[in-house]
């Protein structure tokens, strides 16, 4: 089998984790956490056809990633901070009962 | 111009705002209204005074004031006033009289609750009749004219609790109007002839010479010039208002009214206007070539009414009754002077008799007011005792109205025999002249006899059933009657009622030496010719003095040797012909007549157009309805079902659809998150299977 795949499998298998927790879970911190999960799948899926793909020698790959680390992290803290806001404001972290805009 | 020209208007206006003041007077204003209304008069009789001099000093001018009143296609419509010797004479004998009459009635209706209410009609009449008299536009004179027949309906109306009085006013109201329909036509045909209704206006106006020559000498039809139908239909207007035969019905009924309006209004002023109208359209009266002339007819009704209602006076028991029938007759004599002799003459007696008719008049309400409400003839008697001075001025007032020789009646009388006598077309007008005379002379005797010799036939110490009616509809109980402890004795009547008899009978008797043949003042002022003294006036005035004296001695030998005992006594004219008195008595049955004809035509007619309305026009406005009732009903059944129930349907599916595509917009993240994970899954095996490059 073609080690692209084997990647590829758990790149899949972690989107769909991600995805799975980010749709069922109503606790804003787990939905968070899935959507981190999803983008590690996606930064996974990069480093992996990088890796696997015609020109190795060239660093883009890793570059590509360790950027989209750094924007997810900053993502997470903007996304952590909203989510402590929201908690403030209605008592709960349950995105059910978030969805009004209005205050 | 001269400044009292210019503002003769002053004089009707002046009585009109003083009505106008005292309607808006409350009823206890008694003091002030009557002291406006008199006030009013008093500057109107100064103002009168003025235009009399002025008129005085050009007698032969028509001076008018014209101005435009409102305009109507490319014409201006004009009215105006006018100051001529017919005005003068007319504003000063009204108003003068007028102001006595409001003076009496100060006294005479003292008792009454309405007295704000007289004095308001009373000055708004006033206001009238002298509207109708400087009016130099047919148009303001018909005007004022109706304003007077609506006080004149107002007036006699005045206790309209009694229905008698309502019925009265109403019969006045409507048999006036059906002369004022003529005259309204005769105007319009004037207008259409002439483009003006102005009477004078520097040669443009109707009554002025090249107009009338236009109109005498086009013809209509039946050999009638249209100025004699024009003049015709204008003197039914005359005829209804000076209540001349067969219009003369309503004036004896007016006696309802309070005595002080039978003095002002049935007897001095209104009924006179028509005599004024025809006196001041003579002119147009006189033109006109053709079989028949206007004056000519003028002549005739004159004659017959004079004769007729003075038979009616024999007859009656009514002291105003026979004082009205009496009118009636005089207005004859006018109406016969004016057609026979011109202006002058029936305006002579015009204004002689407007002081000795309301002399008598006066003299009536002071009899009726002392034997307290008592009206009937044969019920009164010896009241010369109780009340000398109303008896001397009553006196005087009836040998004023008899002819007696030297008094004002006999100078103006005369001078109507005179010419009639000298009418070229007929003599029997001069012949029913001269009867009515000897019978005026007899009924003014047996009405003298009556009430003021003999003795007193009261009905003493008990309050008299019309009397009772009276006292209820002004509003007094019996017992409050000032005169409660008086009650049972005649009583002469106070100094507001007794003064201005004074001052007339000194007129009744003296007023006529201003036209007597020897010095013709007056007919030279109002553009007469004059002869003089002749042989034949000589023998006139002697015949007259004869059936003067013939009257008033068959009334003596009837009345005056034996009086009546009892009121219940039958009148000796009844022993004598029973059967021609009681002809006289129902006023020739006149008004069962009209009862029968007219009127049951009338109500005829009112039934005939009531089952046509009912049955006919009725019927088809109910199926007019009927059919926008059914339109109605498919409107609204279209309405409902088709454009309410396909607007809903479609409201209702915009409506769902917006619900369901708003549950899409949820607020919830992760649905959103869902619907794209799907859209992504679908996406991914649409890439997979479905998607083919070729």
């Amino acid at each position: 089998m073609n080690p692209l795949a084997g990647y590829l499998i758990l790149s899949a298998f972690l989107f769909a984790i991600g995805l799975a927790g980010a749709l069922t879970r109503r606790n804003a911190i787990i939905v968070l956490i899935g959507i981190e999960l999803m983008l590690n799948a996606a930064n996974l899926n990069f480093i992996a056809f990088w890796r696997f793909g015609e020109h190795p020698e060239a660093a883009t790959g890793i570059l590509f990633v360790i950027f989209s680390i750094g924007v997810a992290a900053a993502e997470a803290a903007v996304g952590l901070a909203l989510i402590i806001a929201i908690y403030r404001h209605y008592k709960t972290t349950n995105i059910d009962d978030v969805k009004s805009l209005k205050g | 111009m001269p400044w009292i020209v210019k503002n003769l208007w002053l004089i009707p206006v002046l009585p009109m705002l003083a009505a106008g003041l005292s309607a808006l007077a409350p009823q206890r204003a008694r003091k002030f209204s009557a002291s406006l209304a008199i006030g009013s008069m008093l500057i109107s009789f100064l103002l009168a005074l003025c235009a009399f001099t002025q008129a005085l000093a050009h007698p032969e001018a028509h001076q008018v004031f014209n101005f435009n009143w409102f305009q109507f296609g490319d014409q201006w419509l004009q009215l105006g006033w006018l100051l001529d010797p017919l005005t003068a004479v007319m504003l000063v004998m009204v108003t003068f009289v007028g102001t006595l009459i409001f003076i009496y009635s100060t006294g005479y209706m003292s008792h009454d609750q309405n007295f704000t209410r007289f004095f308001t009609f009373l000055s708004l009449f006033a206001g009238a009749m002298l509207g109708v008299i400087i009016a130099n536009s047919l148009l303001l004179l018909f005007i004022c004219w109706e304003l007077v027949g609506l006080t004149s309906y107002l007036l006699i109306g005045f206790w309209y609790h009694k229905p008698s009085a309502a019925a009265a006013a109403k019969k006045a109201f409507i048999t006036t109007r059906i002369g004022d329909v003529a005259l309204l036509l005769g105007m319009v045909w004037l207008y259409s002839q002439t483009n003006t209704l102005l009477f004078y206006d520097d040669g443009r106006g109707c009554m002025e010479a090249s107009q009338l020559g236009l109109m005498g000498s086009r013809a209509a039809h039946f050999g009638i010039a249209i100025s004699t139908a024009i003049s015709l239909l204008i003197f039914a207007g005359a005829v209804g208002k000076s209540g001349q035969v067969p219009l003369h019905v309503w004036l004896p009924d007016a006696m309802e009214g309070p005595t002080p309006v039978s003095a002002l209004i049935h007897a001095a002023t209104m009924v006179a206007a028509g005599v004024f109208l025809v006196a001041r359209v003579y002119p147009l009266m006189d033109t006109g070539v053709g079989q028949i002339h206007a004056l000519h007819i003028v002549t005739w009704v004159g004659a017959i009414t004079a004769i007729f209602a003075a038979s009616i006076a024999v007859a009656q028991n009514d002291i105003k009754r026979i004082l009205a029938y009496s009118t009636v007759s005089q207005l004859g004599y006018m109406m016969m002077g004016i057609g026979v002799g011109g202006v002058a003459v029936g305006m002579f007696h015009l204004i002689t008799h407007a002081f000795f008719k309301a002399l008598l008049f006066m003299g009536a309400g002071s009899v009726i007011h002392g034997c307290h409400e008592e009206q009937d003839i044969c019920r009164m008697g010896g009241l010369r005792k109780y009340m000398p001075v109303t008896f001397a001025t009553y006196a005087a007032g009836m040998l004023a109205l008899c002819g007696f020789p030297l008094t004002a009646g006999f100078w103006s009388k005369d001078e109507i025999l005179h010419s009639a006598h000298g009418w070229q077309i007929s003599h029997v007008p001069f012949y029913l002249g001269a009867a009515g005379a000897l019978l005026t002379a007899f009924y003014m005797t047996r009405q003298v006899f009556y009430v003021f010799f003999g003795n007193c036939r009261l009905h003493l110490g008990k309050t008299t059933a019309s009397e009772q009616r009276t006292l209820e509809h002004a509003g007094v109980s019996a017992k409050e009657h000032p005169h409660a402890e008086l009650h049972g004795e005649p009583h002469e009547s106070p100094l507001a009622m007794t003064a201005p008899l004074m001052i007339l009978a000194v007129f009744a008797i003296g007023l006529g030496f201003v036209g007597t043949p020897a010095w013709p003042w007056f007919q030279k002022f109002l553009g007469a010719k004059t002869e003089g003294f002749t042989h034949e006036t000589w023998v006139l005035m002697g015949i007259s003095t004869v059936i003067v004296f013939l009257g008033m001695g068959i009334g003596w030998w009837l009345y005056g040797r034996k009086p009546l005992e009892k009121s219940e006594q039958p009148d000796p004219l009844q022993v004598m012909r029973g059967d021609i008195f009681s002809v006289l008595q129902n006023k020739y049955y006149i008004d069962e007549v009209y009862e029968k004809t007219v009127i049951a035509f009338n109500a005829w007619f009112a039934r005939a157009c009531d089952w046509l309305d009912f049955w006919v026009w009725n019927g088809l406005v109910q199926l007019v309805s009927y059919v926008i009732i059914g339109l109605s009903w498919v409107n609204n059944f279209f309405d409902v079902f088709v454009v309410n129930g396909g607007f809903d349907g479609s409201c209702k599916g915009v409506n769902a659809g917006g619900a369901l595509l708003s549950r899409l917009q949820n607020g919830r993240v992760q649905n959103y998150l869902r619907i794209i994970g799907i859209a992504l899954a679908a996406l991914a095996l649409l890439l997979i299977w479905g998607w083919h490059p070729s």
